[in-house]
């Protein structure tokens, strides 16, 4: 992260866009948006627009891959070439490499794997608009489209970042906050289970501001999971008022 | 990453750390042996290994004359890549790096970037046209377990051997002189890798132990024990308690391994 070139936080207290510090930003989440995937999901965080496809479990190829005594979780994090500000070569990158990989270990914990050896489960996350934090809402709908594709799990995961900008810890960074910031720390949270399964950070903090930055981070996760609640409930609970 | 590992050893491993003890003799925050050489390459500009018991991992660090990044025009250019050469594991094939290569790749960069280590605006020779850049290459020649840390401090140490040449600008292009300074390293981070066994965490997992772990946790501190960056792997979960207990040890044991090797 660079230097500070302009203030993230004005005399009020408030942030660019008008958040107080322990604000999110406007969520709107979507359960089983496409046909084909056995599940699916859609968020908006801010100015994140991301979707999320499940498929399986399915037969794995290549067959060497499978596991005699669980399920593989594969999972592909990718960012649409127009989804930032200079166009992003549609050729997975270094960063998305890392993404996919620590995306999956924040999914698996929540799965019941053993349920199904010698197969596959496929997660797609595609971010069809980035605004800082498409780890975190990415994992949110990840987590649903898992739930939608009626894959047995101990819990759903959310996660949500915090950080540190302009001194003060700060909740659900956007784009400008997360490049010119002091530090990013997403985390994702089991809610139920009340254990972390993602936890990265860059930037510089002592001891106490991490410490501080995580907890928000997880009150974050709580204020979001009731809102990935609702959107399923609101997905199914409409199903059954059709049938009846 | 996986070799196997008989059930028997499985248990045995997680039972004596049930009971604060480990196979190989270690106490739960202790780290193997650590050696540290500089200077072993001498084509490379700066080179260095670290040995983490029986791990082993050599980084050479080679400086050119490039273009900066467009967001930062007058500053010097980082890169840091892994290799996880086939001679150092039987898990280990030839090809393009894995996940686990440019994650480790990432830790280590991470690490080096976030503490602000190198002075990257001394690097610079002409704003927006030209600057030093730094590739520091990771490479791993015996895995025995947390390549993450030994990796960490190969790179510092390298980097605190690597020198940059001396250079004149004259009417737009670069003379180099005869001669060479040490890059600007400001500060020395060391990342702490814990690993998940049994609710447990321990310091410095090897091998073994890193097949019987159910997550991992790495922790980047600089000098003055402000963390810089952080990493959770493996498909495990941690509390909230447990992550605050790695960054109290660690941070502790990143002053020890700082005050050893006299950074």
């Amino acid at each position: 992260m660079s230097q500070k070139t302009e203030k993230l936080i004005d005399k009020k207290g408030l942030r660019l866009d008008g958040r107080k510090p322990d604000e999110l930003r406007p969520i709107k989440i979507g359960v089983g948006v496409l046909s084909n995937a056995d599940g699916s999901a859609y968020i908006e965080q801010g100015k994140n627009k991301i979707l999320a496809a499940v498929y399986g479990p399915r037969e794995l190829h290549p067959k060497h891959m499978a596991l005699p005594d669980r399920t593989v979780l594969r999972c592909r994090y990718h960012m649409a070439p127009f989804s930032v500000q200079e166009r992003k070569s549609p050729a997975p990158s270094r960063r998305e490499i890392e993404l996919s990989k620590v995306i999956r270990e924040a999914l698996e914990p929540s799965i019941f794997l053993e349920y199904y050896p010698r197969t596959a489960i496929d997660v797609f996350i595609e971010v069809l608009q980035a605004d800082g934090g498409t780890r975190c809402a990415s994992i949110t709908a990840a987590s649903l489209a898992l739930a939608d594709a009626g894959i047995p799990m101990r819990d759903l995961v959310v996660a949500c970042a915090a950080g540190k900008v302009d001194d003060t810890i700060v909740l659900d960074l956007m784009d400008e906050e997360d490049k010119i910031g002091t530090a990013d720390v997403p985390v994702a949270l089991m809610p139920n289970l009340n254990v972390i399964t993602l936890l990265q950070m860059d930037g510089i903090l002592t001891p106490e501001e991490f410490e501080k930055a995580v907890n928000l981070a997880i009150e974050g996760c709580k204020k979001i999971y009731t809102m990935q609640k609702e959107a399923l409930r609101a997905k199914y609970v409409a199903v059954k008022e059709v049938e009846e | 990453m996986s070799t196997v590992i008989t059930r028997v050893k499985q248990r045995q491993i997680a039972q004596l750390i049930a009971k604060g003890k480990r196979l190989d003799g270690r106490g739960l925050t202790d780290y193997r042996e650590i050696k540290v050489e500089q200077g072993i390459i001498e084509r490379a500009e700066g080179s260095a290994r670290v040995c983490l018991g029986k791990t082993e991992v050599m980084v050479g660090t080679k400086i050119e004359v490039g273009e900066p990044f467009s967001d930062t025009p007058d500053e010097g250019v980082l890169t840091v890549n892994a290799e996880l050469v086939p001679l150092a594991s039987p898990t280990f094939e030839p090809g393009p790096p894995d996940e686990n290569s440019i994650e480790l790749a990432r830790i280590v960069d991470r690490g080096i970037r976030e503490s602000k280590a190198i002075d990257v605006g001394k690097l610079c020779i002409e704003p927006g046209k030209k600057v030093f850049v730094i590739f520091v290459d990771v490479y791993v020649l015996n895995h025995d377990g947390n390549l993450i840390d030994a990796s960490a401090l190969a790179a510092i140490a390298a980097l605190l051997n690597t020198k940059m040449p001396k250079y004149e600008v004259e009417e737009d292009k670069i003379k180099i002189k005869p001669g060479y300074t040490q890059i600007p390293i400001r500060r020395h981070p060391v990342t702490v890798t814990f690993a998940k066994i049994n609710e447990k965490l321990v310091v410095d997992p090897w091998l073994d132990e890193e097949q019987v772990m159910d997550a991992r946790l790495s922790v980047a501190f600089d000098d003055e024990g402000n963390i810089c960056a952080v990493q959770k792997g493996g498909s495990g979960y941690f509390t909230q308690k447990q992550v605050l207990e790695a960054v109290a040890i660690g941070r502790e044991k990143a002053n020890e391994i700082r005050k050893k090797l006299g950074w």
